[in-house]
């Protein structure tokens, strides 16, 4: 009995070294995969940061206000003024849409005529 | 093993026979006995010490050399446990109140210089000069083949400089990665952003320290690893404060006045949505200090924080809405204008004489030097101090910049009755335009005292009241009159209702010694739209003159008036503003075609 018992705990420490073997080798190759993506998400950020630094300097005001007066003669850009508000009674109300035609009229040859005609 | 008794029969038999006592045979045996036993025992305790050392010798050589590695190893980030972000390092970015960039970060390289390592330093260094103009192609020579063993050479280079130093190929030319910040907008906004530098340099990076402005100010949350780079959110509107510097740089030139402010505040909140101070700067390239002359020179100096200056008539505007909040006046009590006012030996005269008497409406709208000294000295001075106090004009701004505290107001040693009545109409006491701009919106708010600050703020707290709504309006009402008909006649903007007061007052001598005649700071402090005040405006300028109708005008409503007329004009759209048109047809009677 103490001789079966002795030879199951030599079998479950081998066991436990085992699982302790390949847990650390995944653990360090979990830590390898994490490490690389960070190194990713910073090349990312860094990328997206410079990106958004080109967009900032693109969008400054003077080379805005530059290209809108260059190109004033297809563009006709002006400085935002107070009569550009207008007022809700200045817009028209939408036009009707056109009624149906129910009573048309042939102007060729009489291919069809309309039933309230037909005589 | 077999026991040996301790009276053996054989021996004692024998003992007996030789008659011998056989007690010592026994005493012989067990001492025998107890030898063995002790020999044992010991052993054992040997053994048992021998282990424990064992054990000790081994935890504290695990100890030992776990404090060895750690001490000689290269610190390393923990992997497995860290909390946050581990990948947005960077200084937080600076943006408007609309998400604007007005400071990030750019990754560049340094490159610096290991002259041992180099095959051809002359090669080096004449490559060297080419690419960069500033460099001398023999001071690098000499640094090359001296004593040196290292050498910083540019601490930012571009891309297309980089490549061009590697096509050099010296191996003893290096680059390191290097954060750069950004201001991608230029001079705008320069003086609220300040600007950066670097702390601590090394090779493989460098500390990106904040030196003025609100980079210097939020330095603890740019640099706060903890923010995961959230952005610094501030005020300031970037559309309209890139108008209003285009527009006061226009005004500034054609008033040739040799500096200029202006301040948009929200009355509500206290946020400052623009702010200029002329002339400025380039943050992104930070102009020295100077180290002789007057520091207000400078491009660097922010005339809206830090420029301390008797604002003049615009002043006058509290005397009033004081000395009606007290009871003393109200907007129709006559006031007597006769001058001069003799007090001791000074006297107080008017631009103009109007006359015996004018409406308290119309001291503010004549800008009645002799009138608000009369209501003045109904006031008295302990009032008027403790007044002032509350609208914040005998403390530094606490606006969140590391400048504020420069701009102190400059008050009188003695608060006299003399004092108060020349400060009522703005001299006698420096402050700066943000100091106005802040007590001029806690009239058109309504009477409550409003704080200024730079950050955007979601969920404003209503302050501390300084004045009735009813003194607040009814002084609104004053200043819409000087647009109306008074001094600020070119203040008027169809549908914006300008309400405002200005102010022209004459520039002290640097050494004391009284004021200049032909050197004025013109300031403009106005609040639009009056009938429900949104946004103060205060425009300065600094010795503005301006030939119109055959003579130099140099007072406020020649000057800074048409300026702000044509930044309201200019601003107030961008901001949403609805111009108040009156309708020709009756209201509600609108003809439309069907």
């Amino acid at each position: 009995m103490r001789g079966f018992l002795f030879i199951m705990a030599a079998f479950a420490v081998m066991g436990l070294a085992f699982w302790a073997y390949q847990e650390n080798y995944k653990t360090q190759a979990t830590m390898r995969e994490t490490r690389d993506l960070h190194a990713q998400i910073g090349a990312a950020h860094e990328r997206l940061g410079m990106l958004r630094a080109e967009w900032a300097y693109l969008n400054r005001p003077d080379r805005l206000a530059d290209l809108a007066e260059l190109n004033f003669d297809r563009l006709g850009l002006l400085p935002i003024m107070p009569e550009a508000f207008g007022r809700v009674d200045q817009i028209i109300y939408p036009l009707p849409p056109i009624a149906p035609i129910t009573n048309s009229v042939t102007l060729s040859s009489g291919a069809f005529v309309p039933e309230d005609d037909a005589l | 093993m077999t026991r040996t008794p301790l009276r053996p029969l054989a021996r004692i038999l024998k003992a007996r026979a030789s008659g011998e006592n056989p007690d010592i045979i026994e005493a012989e045996i067990r001492a025998k006995r107890h030898a063995e036993m002790h020999d044992k025992a010991r052993q054992r305790a040997e053994g048992r010490l021998l282990v424990l050392g064992l054990a000790f010798f081994c935890a504290f050589v695990t100890i030992g050399a776990r404090m060895g590695t750690l001490a000689s190893s290269v610190p390393m980030e923990p992997r497995a446990a860290t909390v946050g972000n581990p990948i947005i390092g960077q200084r937080s970015d600076i943006v408007d109140r609309n998400g604007r960039m007005l400071a990030t970060n750019l990754a560049t390289h340094s490159l610096y210089a290991h002259p041992r390592d180099m095959i051809d330093p002359e090669h080096a260094a004449t490559g060297l000069a080419a690419i960069f103009p500033e460099l001398d192609a023999d001071e690098l020579l000499e640094d090359f083949t001296g004593e040196r063993r290292f050498l910083w050479i540019r601490r930012q280079i571009s891309p297309e400089q980089m490549q061009a130093v590697h096509d050099i190929g010296s191996p003893g030319l290096l680059f390191g990665p290097r954060e750069m910040r950004l201001y991608p907008n230029g001079p705008i906004a320069a003086h609220i952003l300040g600007g950066a530098s670097y702390g601590r340099e090394g090779v493989a990076s460098a500390e990106v320290i904040g030196v003025a402005g609100v980079e210097r100010q939020f330095d603890g949350f740019l640099r706060d690893p903890a923010n995961e780079g959230a952005p610094l959110e501030l005020s300031i509107d970037l559309t309209v404060q890139a108008a209003s510097e285009e527009v006061l740089a226009g005004g500034m030139s054609i008033m040739s006045a040799k500096g200029a402010t202006s301040i948009l505040m929200d009355v509500h909140t206290g946020e400052i949505i623009s702010m200029v101070s002329l002339p400025d700067f380039d943050p992104n390239n930070r102009p020295r200090v100077l180290t002789t002359g007057d520091q207000s020179d400078s491009p660097l100096f922010n005339r809206a924080v830090q420029g301390v200056y008797e604002l003049g008539s615009t002043f006058k505007i509290f005397a009033v809405a004081q000395a009606m909040e007290l009871g003393l006046v109200n907007a129709n009590t006559m006031i007597d204008t006769q001058g001069p006012l003799t007090w001791g030996r000074f006297r107080i005269r008017d631009f103009h004489d109007y006359g015996p008497e004018l409406s308290t409406t119309d001291v503010i709208v004549e800008s009645s030097n002799v009138g608000t000294a009369r209501i003045a000295m109904q006031i008295g001075a302990d009032r008027q101090r403790a007044f002032l106090n509350t609208l914040g004009f005998l403390q530094p701004t606490p606006v969140e910049m590391i400048e504020a505290p420069t701009g102190k107001p400059l008050l009188p040693a003695n608060w006299s009755e003399l004092s108060a009545m020349t400060i009522s109409y703005g001299h006698g006491l420096s402050t700066s335009p943000l100091h106005l701009a802040t007590a001029y919106a806690s009239i058109a708010n309504g009477g409550l005292r409003v704080e200024p600050t730079l950050l955007r703020v979601d969920n404003p707290e209503p302050g501390p009241r300084v004045m009735s709504d009813a003194v607040a309006q009814s002084a609104v009402h004053m200043l819409r009159q000087v647009v109306v008909r008074g001094t600020a006649s070119f203040g008027e903007v169809a549908g914006y209702e300008v309400a405002g007061k200005t102010g022209t007052a004459d520039k002290a001598r640097e050494n004391g010694g009284g004021y200049y005649d032909d050197k004025v700071i013109a300031t403009f402090a106005s609040v639009f739209p009056a009938s429900d005040p949104q946004y103060v405006l205060i425009v300065t300028l600094d010795e503005p003159t301006i030939y119109t109708l055959g003579e130099d005008r140099r007072t406020a409503g020649w000057t800074a008036v048409p300026v702000a007329a044509e930044m309201i004009r200019r601003v107030a759209p961008l901001l949403g503003l609805r111009p108040h048109v009156d309708s020709a047809q009756p209201v509600g009677v609108t003809l439309t075609s069907n």
